[in-house]
């Protein structure tokens, strides 16, 4: 008798607790940013939600994190707590950093199937440009954009111009941007022609205009920057020419974090600014505005933005499968779609664009495509190891140069050689 | 008399020095420590200066100290004249005196980051409080946090306006214990206002006014949260103080090494500073 | 003379208070306006709410309020206890090494824990502590302004009491309770309010030290939140603002009598 209870209770606990293995859930952390105005959290937690409908074995805690450097730093921080993340949306250009604190693994190690294998070539290309190192994935797009012209059509009319066609070129940019500024009797701009952010992320906006005279600031490796290249140093005296020579733009410093609202207060007719902002400025424009490319110079260009999807090395094996699985799930083109519409970020493969959402979204709202079709004019984003650091470099030398403080060229040398300093060992 | 015994004193005091030990010796030692074995996040085994020598090479880094210490000798002394200044309001006979007491003391109850993003609005060139009635004057919009030549300013004066009024709370407490009968002599020797203040108050005040020096001097180095929502220390460095050059240079570049020797510095700067305020204050205030 | 003096030094005093609390009645006013009023100044435009329901949408106040206010507590419930043995030992026991020890507390003063942001990170998160209430608290429970106030107010309780209690057969811990608690209390309420005004408003320790909402403050949690990528809507930043700054806020214009009397209590010390 006491033989059969033993081996009852043995089987028991042994089927008790397979079956808790069976349906033991995989729990995933992950932080992400929100970089656009808006309840974004909310449309976070819906797709997540929906995921965990679909994969009742997976449970997802998504953590907001704040702007891309808080992301980071947080993330990272969880690595260090009793809570760490599997994975986490983070800046495309933290790549060089996270794998240099040995942070990260490619999504090649972790995919196994030839639709998986498919579904890592799915985006676009111009996207994947900065997750891509010694051909190995490193980060999947997810939030990304690119800098669009928005514009301000009614003021356009106004101007005599016409609305349907923004600058194409440096040049319609001074002579459009002059004939949109407008002075009070006293000589006071009431109306800039235009307005380029310089604080925030003031190296994108210059990665643009040299991405424009055809130059590209560092190596794919990120251990070289290109900061004294001529074309980088015309580009930059473009940049203070606009607000000095030819007084298009406001002088000095511009900020990135009231831009948005200056444009819709018609403060200026023209702004460049993240495509991450289409739906907050559709939502609250009272005028008639629109969306074109950046213009050109040599050629068109804009660096690519946002944020990828990394996954971290310190997860097990069965997380990093789920971890996959959220990944595949988020970046489908029905969810991709889905958040294009929401936040006005890209689809960020072609196979976005071709849902039915996206379609209708961007036949009856065509400013939705003008960034996806500037990502054939697009160049990676600056990244390098010591990215944050490297980055500070160019935004206080632009910052200088805006502000009169040093001509262009000493500031980028200058610039070019402290990066120098601090690259050099990683080649 | 009933003995108390030591060995019960160091028991009530071992968890304060336990905290203390834990969480301002050591990482003092510690700091020392990694500001010269350390190389970006990792320890190495050697001793080096390479931190150091980087340290005195690096402009942002004196560009930051000149900042800092511009930054305390404005807010300092302005800070303390106003509260003054303001406690001498509030202490006289003036009508609605808890109005002016609450206004003056109440943004000493906001944290600093709201105060940030309220000041933000007013400091926007194109659509803010500061320029429309600068304008409106018929003068023209200035880039406050914008332009490197007024950004620092810009904070100071927000600082101001944040820190007077709680130094203001101790020089009320000190003019609430000076004796009224002094005033009276005075009084009957036909003094002026102006030198009652000079000979009576001003220095009867110089415990409340040398604590409120070191409170402030001290804020002015370890108050940086205004730096994260207005400026982020720009444009071009402009505005960045010290004690959020250590931490960028921790947690965004990663760099705790340099970091390290960051704050050693700004610990020697707080050493000079406790000398000065146990030198000063042991001789010259007590009489 | 003097009277046209005092009525001249009396309106600018005036003057000068309403601008200086103008900033936060603009902030007000902004909050229940929609944004574009708010820079044209628009005075009686049509009031909203909107802001508020938009920024109450956007991040999780009422668990910041809820983390704030535990953090809050555990400081001063840590502080009360630590700092009320300590300054017992250096009021009341003679023991070698007591001047040195209080110099050493002294200087605590100067060194807080946020200058050492750096190693006092690390030391949490080798504790693997980042990201709960414990982390951001307990830096700060070995105050030296507490010790030293306790200590100046424990040393004027009279001797005779002490001595009495001891005759009862109080040991030490009792002592310290039943006498000398009691007797410090206008400091113990005094130096809460300071405390609990001061670790409400606290930044920079918070935010290296807690991760996600599990612990996040107001403060850092409003710094997160009007920092977008995009930029900022100013309607909603104040709304935002005003439902961090709302609670200390309120509680401190209805016993604003209490708080300014507990900090000059301390000053005065």
């Amino acid at each position: 008798m006491r033989k059969n209870l033993k081996k009852l209770l043995t089987v028991g606990a042994i089927g008790l607790s397979f079956s808790a293995l069976v349906h033991a859930k995989t729990e995933l952390t992950m932080y992400y940013p929100v970089s656009v105005g808006g309840s974004l959290t909310k449309v976070v937690d819906s797709i997540v939600a929906d995921f965990e409908q679909q994969n009742p074995d997976i449970d997802v805690n998504a953590i907001y994190a704040g702007n891309y450097n808080d992301a980071r730093v947080k993330a990272l921080a969880a690595l260090n707590s009793g809570k760490p993340a599997q994975l986490s949306v983070m800046f495309s250009i933290d790549v060089h950093e996270l794998m240099d604190l040995d942070a990260i693994v490619p999504f090649d190690e972790v995919i196994s199937t030839p639709e998986e294998k498919t579904w890592l070539n799915s985006f676009h290309p111009a996207l994947m440009e900065n997750g891509l190192v010694d051909g190995k994935t490193y980060g999947i797009p997810f939030q990304r954009s690119t800098i669009v012209m928005y514009y301000n059509k009614d003021m356009f009319r106004a101007a005599g111009l016409d609305p349907e066609k923004a600058p194409s070129s440096w040049q319609e940019l001074i002579d459009m941007g002059q004939k949109l500024t407008k002075k009070d009797s006293s000589g006071k701009v009431t109306q800039w022609g235009a307005m380029i952010p310089s604080t925030g992320y003031p190296y994108w906006m210059f990665g643009a205009l040299t991405k424009e005279k055809g130059h590209k600031l560092m190596n794919q490796a990120g251990n070289k920057t290109y900061f004294d290249d001529p074309k980088a140093i015309a580009a930059l005296e473009f940049w203070q020419d606009l607000g000095d020579k030819y007084q298009v733009i406001p002088k000095g410093t511009i900020e990135w974090g009231t831009l948005r609202q200056n444009f819709l207060e018609e403060k200026t007719a023209m702004m460049w600014h993240s495509t991450g902002n289409l739906t907050a400025v559709k939502n609250a424009a009272k005028f008639d505005f629109g969306v074109a490319m950046l213009p050109a110079n040599v050629e068109r260009g804009s660096p690519t933005g946002g944020g990828n999807f990394y996954l971290f090395k310190n997860a097990t094996t069965e997380e990093k499968k789920a971890a996959l699985e959220l990944v595949k799930f988020m970046t489908s083109p029905e969810q991709a779609a889905k958040w294009s519409i929401q936040t006005g970020y890209m689809g960020i493969s072609p196979a976005a664009y071709q849902t039915p959402e996206l379609k209708e979204y961007v036949s009856s709202f065509p400013p939705a495509a003008v960034a996806r079709d500037q990502l054939k004019f697009a160049t990676a984003e600056l990244s390098t190891h010591q990215s944050g650091r490297v980055r500070k470099l160019l935004d206080d030398a632009i910052q200088a140069v805006l502000n009169g403080q040093q001509s262009a060229e000493q500031a980028l040398t200058s610039a070019q050689k402290q990066a120098d300093r601090i690259l050099s060992r990683y080649r | 008399m009933f003995k108390t015994y030591k060995a019960q004193a160091w028991l009530l005091l071992a968890p304060a020095l336990i905290l203390l030990v834990a969480f301002t010796y050591f990482p003092i030692g510690n700091t020392v420590w990694r500001s010269f074995f350390g190389f970006g996040v990792q320890m190495g085994d050697y001793l080096s200066d390479e931190n150091y020598a980087r340290l005195m090479e690096d402009t942002v880094f004196w560009k930051v100290l000149k900042n800092n210490l511009l930054y305390a000798l404005v807010t300092v002394p302005a800070s303390i004249v106003l509260a003054l200044v303001m406690a001498l309001w509030v202490n006289s006979k003036i009508a609605g005196q808890s109005f002016l007491r609450l206004s003056f003391f109440t943004p000493t109850m906001l944290p600093m980051i709201s105060v940030a993003n309220i000041w933000l609005l007013f400091y926007s060139p194109e659509i803010g409080l500061f320029n429309s009635v600068l304008e409106s004057f018929g003068g023209s919009g200035i880039n406050w946090l914008g332009d490197p030549d007024t950004a620092l300013y810009s904070l100071m004066a927000m600082t101001i306006w944040k820190e007077a009024g709680f130094f203001m709370i101790f020089y009320l407490a000190a003019l609430q214990t000076i004796s009224p009968d002094l005033y009276k002599a005075a009084r009957t020797e036909n003094a002026s206002a102006w030198y009652i203040f000079r000979r009576i108050t001003f220095p009867l005040l110089m415990p409340t006014t040398l604590f409120v020096f070191v409170n402030a001097l001290l804020n002015a180095f370890k108050l940086i949260d205004h730096l994260f929502i207005l400026t982020k220390g720009g444009p071009n460095n402009a505005t960045n103080l010290l004690l959020y050059y250590i931490y960028e240079n921790s947690f965004s570049f990663f760099d705790t090494a340099y970091a390290s020797a960051l704050t050693v510095v700004l610990l020697l700067v707080l050493i000079i500073m406790a000398l000065i305020q146990f030198g000063i204050i042991e001789r010259r205030v007590h009489y | 003379m003097n009277k046209l003096f005092t009525a001249c030094s009396s309106s600018v005093a005036w003057v000068f208070a309403l601008l200086w609390v103008f900033p936060l009645l603009y902030a007000f006013w902004a909050a229940f306006h929609s944004a574009e009023y708010a820079t044209s100044f628009q005075l009686f435009a049509p009031l909203e709410i909107n802001n508020f329901i938009k920024a109450w949408d956007q991040a999780p106040f009422v668990r910041y309020m809820l983390n704030t206010f535990a953090i809050s507590l555990l400081t001063l419930a840590g502080q009360l206890i630590v700092c009320t043995l300590a300054a017992y030992a250096l009021a009341r026991i003679a023991f070698r090494g007591r001047a040195l020890i209080f110099s050493l507390i002294i200087m605590q003063l100067m060194v807080t824990p946020e200058i050492l942001i750096v190693e006092n990170y690390q030391t949490l998160a080798q504790l693997r502590l980042i990201d709960t209430y414990f982390a951001v608290a307990i830096p700060y429970m070995a105050s030296a302004f507490g010790i030293f106030l306790l200590r100046q107010s424990f040393k004027s309780v009279p001797m005779d009491l002490e001595n009495a209690a001891k005759l009862e057969g109080c040991n030490l811990l009792q002592i310290i309770w039943k006498v000398y608690v009691p007797l410090a209390k206008p400091t113990y309420v005094a130096y809460a309010l300071v405390s609990i005004s001061t670790h409400w408003n606290n930044f920079l320790w918070p935010l290296v030290a807690t991760n996600t909402e599990n612990s996040r403050p107001l403060t850092v949690g409003l710094s997160i939140f009007g920092a977008p990528e995009s930029g900022v809507d100013w309607g909603v930043i104040c709304a935002g603002t005003l439902i961090s700054i709302g609670p200390l806020l309120v509680v401190f214009i209805l016993f604003q009598r209490q708080f300014i009397q507990s900090f000059m209590h301390a000053g005065i010390k």
